[in-house]
């Protein structure tokens, strides 16, 4: 038998896990827009930077072969080309960071949710070892699902080096609305899959896109319903991520500025979420994860996804 | 043996904790070609405290636990080896709530998949997901492989539906995995559970996701001259930035199999069929699916036909679902492969795979979700016959090589169970599988769930050597 048709031959993969090596604290920067995310950083660990390029682009199978520390914004462009896009959003990092955080869009409901996006993920492993999970193909089930574990992981187990992402076509048309005299729960009810509902505690926005002439008719279903115009995107997003349930997320409010995400659970605060309850079997099988993926806490200490 | 079963017992009851022959013998299968079985007592559980309940039982008693849905997987995963505890989720099979404002259901893990959708039609919604099987196999089922259909290709797997789970470890204790809302804080556990083949432990509630029925369909039936033709037209339609609801391919011979089964009305004449379906609103329904019949053209399609009526659609899609059943007119016995290759390779494959069956001198037929380029050749055979097993056998190691030398995958929706666990370390590395096994311990460091599943020999979890040499004399 040979070796596994998985195996590594990028040289830059290896070069990057023997920069991570197998001891010291260490931890990798993408473009640091969320460097405070899961806390901070042990001052003691060395920072290294990712590998970076396009490995393999293939359109016409929706995937993206990537090195964690390409940026969102080539990426993009490189999609962008062939009329695709992917889950991910665009806030100034890296490809690797955005897996790593594991942040969707706020256009979710349309693109997608990062997660469900990560096809295969290659990363560098506390021992210093390259570590693959998953596989190269849209559709899989071969194993233990090691991307879904790493993305949104923020580092703690492994160190992204290299991505396959899914990507999809780029809609035809697309109209942000922002309605008033409108809920939320209307809106989202009256079309059929908005790319984003956003609610400000006055306001809603709608994100249609798909073919022009179903933008066209979901647009003008709205009209009907409230008072709608064209704007050019979202409203601004407050800083502050919280995780709520859709129906707590709808039912959102507060004294200071706010966007929620309709049917998703995302609210954007001017003010950090309370903790959230944790559950104890939950938490209890996350700290033997990376008990038994970091035993020694050297992958981004300080960190807690 | 007996302390076990009357410890099990007072935990249920007598009728609910079953230790016949009957009983035994036909949970020691699943709907895969595996023999060598062996299942210790059956426990049929009514609530997530029972589950716990038998779970600490087997602990104590030093034995092995493995869930079971309606035992339609593939891939041998539901099979007890070395006579664990199996326990049988098909009582817990209450659909809790349907929470609109969350657009999730709630259910327990033994309802039948088609009776979701059933249930959740007039309120305008679905699951999306839609196993051929789905008259008979379970959404813990579903969970547990991470299931795909037909209409999985817009709209994902299982994994994509599935917010959040209530699980029994294998310790017993019970957590919640995952929340209604964006999982982008704390370990996607919920991920990594979907999917585990029932190693990780027992799913006892499930909220999956409700998917709102598109006011439009529209379905095409494209006849080919040659199943290159199809597999081109298929890559060509996801090249061309259209992403159908389904897309599923028919050879001639399932094709011919199915019309003397159900009558559904496929040309008997056509080297192969595309059946496309295309969902959403009128107007871009209809723009895709003029897309799809153009392209279709373009490769050669010798007809293509649009379902006129709700009853043509319902009755083509039939045929589709029931192709397996149709078999059993041909041979006695099939074995229905599972791999997925990168699109574009599907019509090489495909030849391929026509080769390989000719070698091996057995029928092949192949019936497929083209659109994500998941291959499902179904070898047929006549198990009375010696040597035809091993002959099929032999041949899908063919196969499975074959979708792995051109970039594919072993499994796309049947999972490794013990079919493919023989194959991971074509797939993966030694570190590869080292790091899987990791995560399987997190849930269970003491391989009390499901061992011997999906992991190759050599991963602790994987050895079941101790648990066979438990003498089935002194199960009865
Ligand atoms: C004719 C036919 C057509 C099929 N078509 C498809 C198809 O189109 N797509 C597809 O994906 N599959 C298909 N399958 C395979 C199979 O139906 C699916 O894998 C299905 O999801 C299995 O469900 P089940 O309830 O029968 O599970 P079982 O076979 O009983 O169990 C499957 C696995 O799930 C585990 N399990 C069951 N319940 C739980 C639980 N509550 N918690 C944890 N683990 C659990 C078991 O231990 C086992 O490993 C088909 C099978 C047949 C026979």
């Amino acid at each position: 038998m040979g070796a596994s048709v998985l195996a590594i031959d990028d040289p830059v993969l290896h070069e990057f896990a023997e920069l991570v090596g197998a001891e010291g604290a260490v931890s990798v920067a993408g473009g640091r827009t969320r460097w405070e995310a899961g806390g901070t950083l042990s001052p003691e660990a060395q920072v290294v930077e990712a590998p970076t390029g396009i490995v393999s682009y293939r359109p016409e199978e929706m995937t993206m072969q990537v090195r964690a520390g390409t940026t969102v914004a080539e990426l993009d462009a490189a999609l962008a080309e062939k009329g695709q896009r992917s889950a991910l959003a665009d806030r100034g990092g890296t490809v690797g960071g955005a897996v790593a955080v594991g942040e969707s869009s706020v256009d979710q409901l349309g693109r997608g949710a990062v997660r469900d996006s990560v096809l295969q993920v290659r990363y560098v492993s506390a021992e210093g070892k390259l570590v693959t999970g998953g596989g190269p193909v849209v559709k899989n089930v071969s194993g233990f699902n090691l991307p879904k574990l790493l993305t949104g992981s923020l580092g703690t187990l492994g160190l992204l080096a290299e991505i396959i992402i899914r990507t999809n076509p780029m809609p035809p048309a697309s109209v942000w609305l922002r309605c008033e005299g409108l809920s939320p729960a209307r809106a989202r009810d009256a079309v059929l899959t908005p790319s984003a509902v956003l609610w400000d505690g006055g306001a809603t926005w709608v994100h249609l896109e798909g073919h022009a002439v179903d933008v066209r008719a979901e647009q003008k279903q709205l009209m009907t319903l409230g008072s709608c115009q064209e704007v050019g995107g979202p409203p601004p997003i407050p800083a502050h991520r919280w995780t709520l349930s859709p129906a707590q997320a709808a039912a959102f409010s507060a004294s200071e500025p706010f966007l929620a995400s309709i049917g998703v659970g995302r609210v954007w605060a001017s003010a950090p979420q309370p903790a959230l309850p944790v559950d104890p079997v939950a938490e209890l099988i996350g700290q033997r994860t990376k008990q038994l993926f970091d035993p020694a806490s050297r992958l981004n200490p300080g960190r807690t996804p | 043996m007996d302390a076990l079963l009357a410890d099990l017992r007072s935990a249920l009851s007598d009728d609910r904790v079953r230790y016949d022959a009957a009983q035994r013998s036909l949970i020691a299968h699943d709907a895969s070609v595996f023999d060598g079985g062996v299942s210790g007592p059956v426990c049929y559980p009514v609530d997530t405290s029972e589950v716990q309940a038998i779970m600490r039982i087997a602990l104590t008693h030093g034995r092995a636990v493995v869930p079971r849905g309606a035992g339609t997987g593939l891939a041998g995963g539901a099979i007890p080896l070395g006579a664990p505890v199996v326990i049988a989720m098909t009582k817990m099979n209450a659909i809790l709530d349907v929470d609109l404002d969350n657009r999730v259901a709630w259910v327990e893990p033994g309802v039948i998949n088609l009776d979701l959708s059933r249930h959740l039609r007039p309120m305008g919604f679905h699951f999306a997901p839609d196993p051929s099987s789905q008259q008979v196999c379970t959404i813990g089922g579903n969970v547990a492989n991470n299931s795909g259909g037909p209409h999985c290709l817009a709209y994902g797997v299982t994994d994509a539906h599935v917010v959040s789970l209530e699980i029994v470890l294998p310790s017993g204790e019970v957590g919640t995995l995952g929340t209604l809302g964006p999982d982008d804080h704390g370990l996607d556990l919920r991920g990594a559970f979907v999917g585990s083949e029932g190693t990780l432990g027992i799913a006892t509630k499930v909220a999956v996701r409700l998917t709102k029925n598109p006011p439009a369909v529209r379905t095409l039936l494209l006849s080919f001259a040659s199943v290159r033709d199809a597999a081109n037209t298929v890559s060509d339609v996801i090249a061309n930035g259209i992403v159908p609801a389904a897309m599923e391919v028919m050879d001639q011979k399932i094709t011919i199999a199915v019309e003397n089964f159900v009558g559904a009305g496929y040309p008997l004449d056509a080297a192969a069929v595309l059946l496309a379906e295309v969902e959403g609103l009128e107007g871009g329904a209809d723009i895709d699916a003029e897309r799809i019949s153009d392209l279709g053209r373009a490769n050669g399609a010798t007809n293509v036909r649009q379902a006129e009526s709700d009853e043509e659609r319902a009755l083509l899609w039939k045929g589709r679902k029931t192709a397996f059943g149709a078999i059993a007119q041909i041979k006695p016995d099939y074995y229905l492969h599972d791999t997925v290759v990168p699109r574009s390779a599907l019509a090489d494959v495909l030849e391929t795979i026509y080769d390989i069956a000719k070698r091996h001198d057995l029928i092949v037929m192949n019936v497929f979700h083209a659109g994500d380029g998941n291959l499902h050749p179904l070898l047929l055979f006549d198990a009375r016959i010696e040597g035809e097993l091993e002959r099929v056998h032999a041949a899908g190691a063919d196969i499975l090589r074959a979708c792995l030398a051109v970039g594919g995958v072993l499994s796309g929706e049947h999972g490794i169970g013990v079919e493919k666990q023989g194959y991971m370390e074509e797939l993966f590395s030694a570190d590869d599988l080292d790091h899987q096994n990791r995560l399987r311990k997190a849930f269970d460091p003491a391989c009390r769930a499901n061992p011997g599943k999906v992991l190759p020999m050599g991963h602790s979890c994987a050895d079941i050597q101790a648990l066979r040499a438990v003498p089935t004399g002194v199960w009865g």
